[in-house]
């Protein structure tokens, strides 16, 4: 068990691409933190940077109080779960568990002490002596999961663990791969581009984009105050609308024309911005004040339904409750002073 | 479950009936030919023969020249076979690694397997040439007098050498493609489970590439008992009396340069039980081949 502190890392191809622009995070002891992005944000090559897979540029990686950057991924202390679970496909479940403490010189019945505690813990004893090619996938990634819990390593690393798993199954791994981490305490850095999978199973979220660091919080500062239009359209299904707006500095916003809408807290700006409301935070309304809606298309969910339509010109979706209700194509629109959130209009940061 | 059939029952058997000529008028008849003489004592001269029964192969497995050649022949195959896996194998594996330039790399290794045997066989005759060959000298310099075609291990040595060179280019296309089909999260899993590259190689890397090994044994085998008639037949083409052969190289030199046409049958047709027994061999085990994936 041990805190991660990573300082001004980066990774440069010879090609000239940067994958991982430089960057700074301490990650505590026994913390769970997500890398979430979309494909190529590089949020698999800083993992893989950790892992000592992939070769660090520059910086400075420590994992518990040991400069690791220059160390083979065998002496990091680190235990990884792939995407495709790597399992040694000539190996036994029970030698696939077994072959990283062998290599470490453990003796043959403290081996097979931690083996039995490991396949116990994730429902494995039956399957033991199977090979990896007769296993469903759940039960490899059960697999993949021992083989990192036996070694007892300062920090787990996943990558993707689950994506190669039907929805039913990525949801129950979700939670036993959580409770696992919390249980044995040990830290653990977990790149995922589900957004669903981040905000569930997060400490802390990194959101990266193009091999930056977007914004670092918990899930609900995540949510609740995205960083910048990235991070606003990223996190959240369905995803927040953002729409061109003109603020005009003293507590009004403007769509267009006629449409306008109070702001909470006046902002110290003025002019062009990106306006940016959550689908759920918006209530169908029948009073005068209320914002006019023009409804295109209906999305039945069971428990909400998604309207999509027009505000103000402008791409629109309302999460709404599902009361079974008929709709009018116009309707009226309750926008909060709360649920606006401004952001500026040429780099997308939050005013 | 529906089999598509043939309405005609003609049309399949004349469909097949080009290969089944093939294989009777270039196999079956010269095998049953060499078979029937195999059993008769023929005048050299073609003035007629006679029925000797079980004699040829009485002789045959009483003849200590035939025990020496089975001999050499074994050693040959097994050094042809355990030096052209090594050497493709360890070549392979730094070829996996190379990153930049591999084409030209692996390009440059397989060259070699366009070369036809013969010519290879020129080309060793050359290398080890009492008067030029550069080996020949290589060897003077550090005090040895190498002579081919005169000292029967001299003469081994570039047998099996010139054999080894020609069959690494395959071996090394199969070891190559076998390494690359390992996926590759599995070495990076292994990389974080043992500190040993060493030890990567042999427990992790080597097993996922039995199969292959295996195919390549049986093949090599194969290539070192038969196909390396023609490097033997240009290296002691004109006295093979003092020199090794193998049983493939005896069957030529007794039956068209001694004349012994029932005895040289007689070795055909245990050369060919041989093969037999190793194509069995080699399908039972090749079934019975683990699957990973």
């Amino acid at each position: 068990m041990a805190n991660v502190s990573v300082k001004n890392i980066r990774k440069t191809y010879p090609n000239g691409t940067e994958a991982v622009m430089p960057c700074n995070f301490d990650i505590a002891d026994g913390e769970l933190v997500v890398l979430v992005g979309p494909s190529g944000c590089g949020k698999s090559t800083l993992l893989r940077m950790v892992a000592g897979l992939e070769d660090i540029t520059d910086g400075e990686l420590q994992i518990g109080d040991r400069v690791v950057n220059d160390l083979d991924p065998a002496e990091r202390d680190i235990a990884m779960v792939f995407q495709n679970y790597a399992l040694y496909p000539h190996m036994s479940v029970y030698k696939n568990m077994a072959y990283g403490l062998k290599n470490r010189g453990t003796s043959k019945n403290d081996i097979d002490q931690k083996v039995r505690e490991a396949s116990a813990m994730l429902n494995l004893d039956d399957y033991l002596d199977r090979r990896p090619s007769q296993l469903s996938g759940g039960q490899r990634q059960r697999v993949a999961m021992g083989r990192a819990i036996v070694r007892d390593p300062a920090l787990f690393l996943f990558d993707e663990p689950l994506s190669n798993l039907d929805a039913k199954l990525r949801n129950q791994m979700r939670i036993e791969i959580r409770n696992l981490q919390r249980r044995l305490g040990v830290t653990a850095m977990y790149v995922t581009h589900d957004q669903v999978e981040a905000m569930t199973m997060a400490d802390r979220i990194f959101v990266l984009n193009a091999g930056r660091i977007e914004q670092v919080g918990t899930p609900s500062e995540i949510y609740r105050t995205p960083a910048s239009t990235f991070v606003a359209s990223f996190m959240g299904a369905p995803p927040m609308n953002l729409l061109p707006a003109t603020y005009n500095g003293n507590g009004s916003v403007h769509l267009n024309g006629e449409t306008s809408l109070a702001v909470g807290a006046p902002k110290d700006h003025k002019g062009d911005i990106q306006l940016g409301i959550r689908p759920e935070e918006v209530k169908l309304a029948t009073g005068k004040s209320a914002t006019p809606f023009k409804l295109e298309l209906i999305e039945e969910l069971g428990a909400s339904r998604l309207l999509h339509g027009k505000l103000a010109g402008h791409d629109f979706t309302v999460n709404a409750p599902n009361n079974d209700a008929p709709l009018a194509d116009d309707l009226m629109l309750d926008i909060p002073s709360d649920a606006l959130h401004m952001f500026d209009h040429e780099t997308g940061k939050r005013l | 479950m529906k089999r598509a059939g043939f309405a005609n029952y003609w049309l399949p058997i004349l469909l097949l009936l080009p290969q089944l000529t093939i294989i009777a008028v270039f196999f079956y008849w010269p095998a049953f030919n060499a078979v029937q003489s195999s059993f008769y004592l023929q005048d050299p001269f073609g003035f007629g023969s006679q029925f000797v029964g079980f004699e040829n192969y009485s002789d045959l497995f009483a003849s200590k020249e035939y025990a020496k050649v089975a001999r050499f022949t074994l050693l040959f195959t097994l050094l042809v076979t355990a030096t052209s896996l090594a050497t493709a194998l360890l070549l392979a594996v730094k070829a996996d690694k190379v990153l930049r330039g591999a084409r030209t790399y692996k390009t440059l290794l397989m060259w070699v397997y366009a070369v036809a045997p013969p010519v290879a066989g020129l080309m060793g005759v050359m290398l080890f040439d009492q008067n030029i060959g550069s080996v020949t000298d290589l060897f003077a310099w550090f005090g040895y007098d190498y002579r081919l075609g005169v000292n029967y291990w001299d003469t081994a040595f570039a047998m099996i050498i010139v054999s080894v060179w020609i069959q690494i280019p395959v071996n090394f296309i199969f070891f190559l493609s076998g390494l690359q089909s390992i996926p590759q999260h599995v070495r990076e899993a292994a990389m974080i489970d043992n500190p040993s590259g060493f030890g990567r190689f042999w427990q992790i890397t080597f097993p996922l590439l039995a199969p292959t090994a295996f195919f390549l044994l049986i093949i090599n085998i194969t290539y070192a008992l038969f196909d390396t008639f023609g490097i033997i037949d240009t290296l002691v083409k004109n006295n093979p009396a003092s020199n090794p052969m193998t049983l493939v190289y005896k069957v030529f030199v007794d039956g068209f340069r001694g004349n012994d046409m029932g005895g040289s049958s007689a070795q055909s047709v245990v050369l060919m039980v041989l093969v037999l027994a190793l194509t069995i061999f080699q399908f039972r085990l090749l079934e019975r081949r683990i699957h990973y994936t």
